[in-house]
């Protein structure tokens, strides 16, 4: 019994660590593939590489709240249409309101634009 | 295979440590790398924590007595679907199944959100399996789930007759789903405090769990009320007792959360509101956790011998003054946007609402713990009983009724005031009509329900003029017959429409609560064969007797050894309403020291209730046999003077014999609770509209929508 | 009134109303609370009138039913004093002799009258799931 106990355990154990480790290695063969600063130039660019690291994550970052928040305007221009045609605002209200939220609308698009045509 | 489980939580311990430490290093190095691997070590949690799961069930399914879990809540003749549901009827077992369902949760949350607010998924990672590591260890160290006893027992306590019932089954996996699920937001907030990053991305990832939590807490008391009402003895859906209350109150938070969540995405508003919410809701939800096994409140709970309290309340502590502190440290990230514009706009609305339901939440909170308030203060533990409670819950759901109904017909931003006043003629006339109606009717004696019916439809006025106008608008637009344009609308704009769905839903529940609490008829009766009593409008007469024996193998129903009962014929007017069969279940108690006889019908005895649900009202009844009647307590002494241990089944027969030929005055206890049923719909209402706010759109239709909307804004743009 | 000093005044005066409101509440949850007390206690302090929840064992043979009325025994957790009630209402199914009971009682004259449907009995079992598993009163 104790030896099947232990059989079953050490294959999970082994299932686990090699669902654990697979990110790591492929990480690493990336690397391999691409060696960045500290294959190259030693550990003095290691900080550099660390930084190029952040850079690129921080657009990723920056494009993905751009992307939501250009979602919910485009979601708040058809909320407050609908508030409108079913009567909870007048027109002259609705088209300042949908005039005010396309202009935000615009100003996310561009700061979009300007950021895919950077990176 | 016991020794097999318990290395799987040792395992489970080892993994959760290594992910903790993986998705921490991952976050702050930005190496990706390894927060994916802290992501692959909550699967792998999930994996093991299968296994572990997978161990306990086969050994309750194959009736392993060496299990200490299943030696105390399980036997032979518990029925099959009850011995797999027994797993979680236990501390131990219901600790491995809270940890399950967290991992599973967790995985499908970090699953879902891989690609997205990397700086945000690492630190919830590590928080989740930190979760996940205190839950495992309480296991490893406290309440081991596979503990043995060797030699084995040759048969087992039996699952507890009360819980044998199939509301019962899913009730814990329901509820700890919700509990779990109101996790995953607390870690994602802690994470983004963290990650000093509260923004629409945040909003956008976090806001289904945050749904799925209230969805799963929401139906998880639903089910329990139904189970009380059904099966239980009392005939009440709801006692406010500690344990109830403690799964109400997260789902309190998360109602608000979901609503002011909102308005942070419109305006940028209310982000200390939003993440104290989010905050609170998790940290409810292990409170309610931790008040079932704890025995710091006389809920019926409250044992003693070993408790899990210390490590809960440490655990408590650090996730409320974490927050504070997190809050505190961050509030530069959580400074509003911008203001509220007025007073007439859905925005302040919403936070009217967030008000009441925190206001509701601090009430019960306060209630539930008051005896430890008042024996910390005064010295003197005091509790405060349905009535109190009662006093400030219900003018506080009539506020919030009323500002449901109210929300849909403001619109965003500013409203018009001249087009608000007009939309609330229809809502108002109908709320009017409902009193002129009630005066009528002469239901004027009961103020606090006749206000919530006149709320109630006040709300389906509001919601139904909302469904009206936007499918004639859509109609108009797009050419529509009427009933395409309504599922069109509702199709386009799920959040709202399927949002106003799930107000319907509860404010029919309230009208339910409010009729079936108001204008209840409850009594007690002592009636023999033949005799009849008057329950205000119905007359109630016992017809005859009723009695079971189920031997002691047969294990077709919940194994009771004995059955008594009595059928009853409810009239009103001279015409037949409903036959009643309530009864009695005794149960063996497996006690040798109550006599042969004695202990095959000693143990927990259970009331099986009969019930004739109605549209209009229930009519329900249980009855109280009198076992201990002369005749039949001495063929109890009798038996247990004279007969073999095998042969004990045959004086319960004798029992159940001498009961059908003389049977004794027994006691019942009636009850005629208007328009119940309506909680159970409007419960299903609210559920279903949930399911449709939540429901993604289809990608096409997101798309088109959002290419259409970009043009039309730029064409906007250009002609102003 | 300038936009930031309206802003200023609402918050003022809804700090002040949940202040006045959470004051009310708290006040009345300590008159309205019935102290908790075990058997003993209950025999020394109680005051006729006021309602008292006490914990219990139920003694063991003290169990009779008479028409619609329970009348039984409580007895501290660790033996000792016993006090005789009676009970009207909703009986438990867990209810029996040697299980812990909470109870709502009133002292009338030198008995101890039940409060109707106020009748808990204590699950003997460690840890049950449902939260509303047992509790009976109404």
């Amino acid at each position: 019994m104790s030896l099947l106990v232990a059989l079953l355990t050490l294959a999970l154990a082994t299932f686990v660590v090699a669902v654990v480790i697979g990110p790591l290695r492929a990480g690493s063969r990336a690397r391999a593939k691409h060696p960045t600063e500290v294959e190259r130039h030693g550990a003095a660019a290691d900080a550099g590489a660390e930084d190029q690291r952040a850079a690129i994550a921080r657009d990723e970052l920056a494009r993905d709240e751009l992307d939501a928040a250009r979602e919910a305007k485009y979601r708040e221009i058809r909320d407050c249409e609908l508030d409108f045609l079913t009567g909870k605002l007048s027109p002259e209200d609705y088209r300042a309101i949908d005039a005010q939220l396309r202009a935000e609308a615009i100003e996310i698009l561009d700061r979009f634009e300007r950021l895919t045509t950077d990176s | 295979m016991a020794p097999f489980g318990y290395a799987c939580l040792l395992l489970a311990l080892v993994v959760c440590g290594y992910g903790i430490g993986a998705s921490l290093y991952g976050v702050r190095r930005a190496r990706p790398e390894f927060a994916a691997s802290g992501r692959r070590a909550m699967y792998a949690l999930a994996v093991v924590l299968t296994a572990a799961m997978v161990v306990l069930e086969i050994a309750f399914i194959s009736n392993s007595f060496a299990f200490n879990t299943v030696a105390d809540t399980s036997s032979r003749t518990t029925p099959l679907l009850y011995r797999v549901a027994a797993v979680w009827s236990s501390q131990e077992g219901s600790l491995l199944l809270w940890a399950w369902l967290m991992s599973l949760w967790s995985s499908l949350a970090l699953f879902l959100t891989r690609r997205r607010m990397r700086d945000i998924a690492g630190y919830a990672t590590a928080i989740l399996l930190g979760f996940g590591a205190f839950f495992v260890s309480l296991m490893v160290f406290y309440a081991n789930p596979f503990a043995t006893t060797s030699p084995a027992p040759t048969e087992g306590v039996g699952l507890d007759p009360l819980l044998r019932f199939p509301t019962m089954m899913i009730h814990p996996p329901m509820l700890y789903s919700g509990y779990t699920l109101s996790i995953i937001p607390l870690a994602f907030g802690m994470g983004a405090l963290l990650a000093r990053r509260l923004d629409a991305d945040w909003i956008r990832g976090i806001r289904r769990f945050a749904f799925a939590a209230w969805l799963f807490l929401g139906a998880g008391i639903l089910l329990g009320a139904r189970w009380s009402y059904a099966e239980l003895g009392w005939g009440g859906y709801w006692g406010w007792d500690a344990v109830e209350n403690a799964s109400l109150m997260p789902w309190l938070t998360a109602t608000a959360f979901l609503h002011s969540l909102m308005i942070q995405e419109k305006r940028g508003m209310l982000k200390v509101w939003n993440i104290s919410l989010v905050l609170a809701t998790g940290t409810l939800a292990i409170m309610g956790t931790f008040l079932v096994r704890s025995g710091i409140l006389n809920s019926i709970h409250a044992f003693g011998g070993q408790t899990l309290g210390v490590p809960f309340v440490t655990l408590i502590g650090l996730l409320i003054g974490t927050s504070i502190y997190l809050v505190v440290t961050r509030r530069a990230t959580l400074r509003s946007e911008h203001r509220l514009d007025s007073l007439l706009s859905r925005e302040s609305i919403f936070l009217a609402n967030n008000l009441v339901l925190v206001g509701l939440c601090f009430v019960i909170f306060w209630g539930t713990y008051f005896p430890l308030i008042s024996e910390a203060l005064t010295g003197q533990e005091a509790s405060v009983g349905p009535p109190w409670f009662d006093r400030y819950t219900v003018p506080l759901a009539l506020v919030l009724v009323l500002l449901s109904g109210i929300g849909p017909v403001i619109a965003w931003r500013r409203a018009t005031l001249a087009n608000a006043r007009r939309n609330f003629v229809v809502p108002c006339s109908l709320a009017l009509a409902t009193f002129a109606g009630l005066e009528l009717a002469g239901a004027a004696g009961k103020p606090f329900a006749s206000a919530m019916f006149c709320c109630a439809a006040f709300v389906l006025g509001s919601v139904g003029q909302e469904f009206v106008r936007g499918t004639r608008a859509r109609s108009a637009m797009a050419g529509e017959p009427a009933p395409r344009a309504l599922v069109s609308l509702v199709r386009r704009n799920r959040r709202r429409y399927g949002g106003y769905i799930v107000h319907v839903g509860i404010a029919v529940l309230f009208v339910g609560v409010a009729a079936s609490s108001s204008f209840q008829h409850a009594t007690e009766l002592g009636l023999s064969p033949g005799q009849s009593a008057r329950v205000g409008a119905y007359t109630v007469r016992y017809v005859r007797p009723t009695a079971t024996v189920t031997p002691r193998y047969d294990t077709a129903h919940t194994g009771s050894t004995l059955n008594l009962g009595a059928q009853l014929d409810v009239s009103k007017g001279g015409r037949h309403v409903a036959t009643l069969n309530p009864s009695e279940g005794y149960y063996a108690s497996g006690e040798a020291a109550q006599g042969t006889v004695g202990s095959l019908i000693g143990g927990q005895p259970v009331s099986h209730i009969a019930m004739d649900a109605g549209i209009t009202r229930d009519v329900w009844t249980a009855v109280q046999p009198d076992i201990e009647a002369p005749a039949l307590a001495r063929i109890v002494k009798v038996g247990d003077r004279t007969l073999p241990p095998e042969d004990g089944i045959l004086a319960v027969g004798y029992i159940a014999k001498s009961y059908l030929r003389n049977p004794p005055q027994a006691q019942f206890h009636f009850i005629v609770s208007p328009l119940v049923m309506w909680i159970w719909i409007g419960g299903l209402i609210a559920v279903g509209g949930g399911l449709t706010a939540i429901w993604p759109a289809p990608s096409t239709l997101r798309r088109r929508a959002a290419a259409l909307a970009r043009t039309r804004a730029v064409r906007g743009l250009a002609r102003a | 009134m300038n936009p930031a000093r309206k802003r200023k005044v609402r918050l003022v005066v809804a700090l002040t109303a949940a202040v006045v409101l959470a004051s009310a509440l708290i006040y009345t949850s300590f008159s309205a609370a019935s102290p908790a007390l075990s058997p003993s206690q209950l025999l020394r302090q109680a005051q006729p009138g006021r309602a008292y929840q006490v914990t219990g064992m139920v003694v063991a043979g003290s169990v009779h039913r008479v028409g619609g009325v329970l009348d039984f025994a409580v007895e501290d957790r660790a033996g000792g004093a016993t006090v005789a009630l009676a009970y009207t209402g909703t009986v438990p199914d867990p209810f029996r002799e040697g299980r812990e009971v909470i109870v709502t009682v009133e002292k009338q004259g030198t008995r101890f009258l039940g409060e109707r449907n106020s009748l808990i009995t204590k699950c003997p079992s460690k840890y049950k799931t449902a939260p509303a598993s047992e509790n009976q009163n109404s």
